[in-house]
């Protein structure tokens, strides 16, 4: 058991007992992950009747129907539009404002700094949840109910602190003497920060652009609560109602959350690495 | 003059963050339905309303149990699965990028997926049967006694591969000399794995612990679009219970108070863990 058991480098290896579990337990995970998707999108060409006889295998014979409702239906495309409406609002609200907090906290000694800080940091265990009930009033009040900006105004908020987290440390890394430089040749901060800071921070700020785009493609409390025109709908909200629309259609249903994943998946497979380290290198900093 | 660079932040931050929260606070006093000037204040009854209600205490019960389960099941898991695949696997990083995966799809494509996949005779009933387990079959989300169970399985699905990221992230930073070290002592895998690896692995699966509680406090999404906190409030979270008295019955002081519970549940668990658990890892912790 010791032999087989310990980390080992070579790349050549007689194949083992052990090493087959190995592979064995991580093509079950895999299994459990890809089984479910392709359910939904598989399940999309199937009718009714084969998805009760037969969920798994391939369909026979393939339906179209369904995703060429989903296709053809002018609310799908509706709901695509405000969330990337949604999206692109809220990341351009995140960015200026979080960079430039960043930067502040990051490099110049103020009293209080380490209480502007705290209080961003503190965001990070509110949950929208928390102040749904008066942003919804404060949002009627402003008539920002059912507008796009009713969601992203809220969402940039809410995003700060982890964008804020994010930069700070990588703004502080970039050293002193670049600035006095700087300085010397008679740049202010607000050009310091704008052409030395951002265009060396390129890669921490594209992070936070892709986390702060997923994170409002897939929300759905605060606009369940604000959208309440069905012509303003998200995506979410969008399948979350087909799906009572169509409560006894499974398979339409399934074209229409498939749609729905495409999106999030390519965006995902192109943008993976900003994703997994931005949201790992502050987790195992410690 | 710099502080000019903080107000845009401070603005944001302060009118959709700070100031909602202190009106909860401020609402949480009064009997309001939300439309009417502030004026009926009943100062903390509706906190003894809510602790007097027992659905409020079932909701706070599911929340706690999805938390017990997190913490035993999920989060072991994501553990054991980081370290195979630090195991020098073949296509390692195809398991990786699939096992994210589910991490970015939304709450509610996933529960609906999930409903559907559910469904009696649905494709979870059918995978049984194929393997020879038929019997277990159940109305998975129709079932009050199992329906919580089912949504932490979704949820598992759904989380268990951002946990195994983050602690791969984790094992990375153990030099791989002090495992090799252990072996060559004659440490067996699990010795060195119990002695060596876990506790400097420590910070990590702590910042895993403490994310999984803030979230399962805050559970709602996938809640909602499954079974909306049924059947019978078999599944109701703080969430669903501060959305449901909010908007569904309009007694905005009432849910504000839910809402204050929640924020205090949160605050504690956060100060109880930055002071017990953390300590040295708090900024690991709040980076996530």
């Amino acid at each position: 058991m010791t032999a087989t058991t310990v980390r080992t480098k070579g790349p050549s290896q007689k194949f083992d007992f052990g090493r087959g579990l190995l592979y064995l337990i991580a093509a079950l995970v895999l299994l459990a992950i890809i089984v479910p998707l392709s359910f939904s999108i598989i399940g999309g060409f199937r009718s009714n009747s084969q998805l009760a006889a037969q969920p798994v295998g391939l369909p026979d014979p393939w339906v179209w129907t369904n995703y060429q409702t989903a296709l053809t239906d002018p609310s799908f495309y509706g709901w695509v539009r405000n969330s990337v409406l949604i999206a692109l609002i809220t990341t351009a609200l995140v960015l200026p404002a979080a960079s430039l907090a960043a930067f502040v906290i990051a490099r110049y000694k103020f009293r209080g700094r380490e209480l502007v800080f705290a209080l961003f940091t503190l965001g990070l265990l509110f949950p929208v949840a928390v102040a749904i009930l008066p942003l919804f009033i404060t949002l009627r009040q402003t008539g920002l109910l059912n507008s796009p900006l009713g969601i992203a105004l809220p969402q940039a908020a809410f995003g700060l602190p982890l964008s804020i987290v994010i930069l700070r440390p990588f703004f502080r890394s970039i050293p002193r003497d670049l600035e006095d430089a700087a300085a010397i040749d008679g740049c202010g901060p607000l050009r310091f920060y704008w052409s030395v800071m951002l265009p060396l921070s390129r890669p921490v700020l594209s992070t936070i652009a892709v986390l702060t785009v997923v994170g409002s493609w897939n929300a759905f409390l605060l606009p369940l609560l604000v959208l309440i025109q069905p012509e303003q709908w998200t995506l979410p909200l969008g399948i979350n109602n087909i799906s009572a629309q169509y409560v006894t259609d499974t398979a339409m249903i399934l074209a229409y959350t498939t749609l729905a994943m495409i999106p999030a998946l390519i965006f995902y497979f192109i943008a993976q690495r900003q994703i997994v380290t931005g949201l790992t290198t502050g987790g195992v900093k410690g | 003059m710099i502080f000019a660079f903080l107000l845009p932040a401070l603005a944001l931050y302060s009118l959709f963050v700070l100031y909602p929260i202190t009106q909860s606070i401020r609402y949480s006093g009064y009997d309001w339905n939300g439309l009417e000037p502030l004026t009926d204040w009943v100062g903390l009854q509706n906190f003894r309303d809510a602790f007097a209600d027992p659905l409020f205490i079932e909701a706070i019960t599911h929340n706690g149990i999805i938390i017990g389960l997190s913490l035993l099941l999920q989060i072991p898991f994501a553990v054991a699965l980081a370290v195979l695949l630090t195991r020098n696997l073949k296509g390692r990083g195809v398991f990786r990028t699939m096992y994210f995966a589910p991490f970015i799809l939304s709450e509610v494509v996933t529960g609906v997926v999930w409903r559907q996949i559910y469904r009696p005779d649905g494709l979870f009933d059918q995978v049984l049967a194929g393997v020879g387990a038929g019997d277990l079959s159940r109305e998975w989300l129709a079932d009050p006694k199992i329906a919580l169970y089912s949504l932490f399985f979704v949820i598992s699905w759904k989380y268990f591969g951002f946990h195994m990221v983050l602690i791969l992230a984790g094992l990375q930073l153990i030099p791989t000399e002090l495992e090799e070290a252990s072996a060559i002592d004659g440490a067996s895998f699990w010795k060195g794995f119990r002695y060596v690896t876990l506790p400097l692995l420590g910070p990590t699966i702590r910042v895993s612990m403490f994310l999984s509680i803030i979230g399962a406090l805050q559970l709602f999404d996938l809640v909602w679009v499954t079974t909306k906190g049924g059947p019978v409030n078999s599944t109701a979270t703080m969430a669903t219970y501060l959305v449901d008295w909010g908007f569904r019955r309009g007694q905005f002081g009432f849910a504000s108070a839910v809402s204050v519970i929640v924020f205090g549940l949160s605050l504690i668990v956060a100060l109880l863990y930055q002071r017990f658990v953390l300590r040295r890892d708090l900024e690991g912790a709040l980076t996530t």
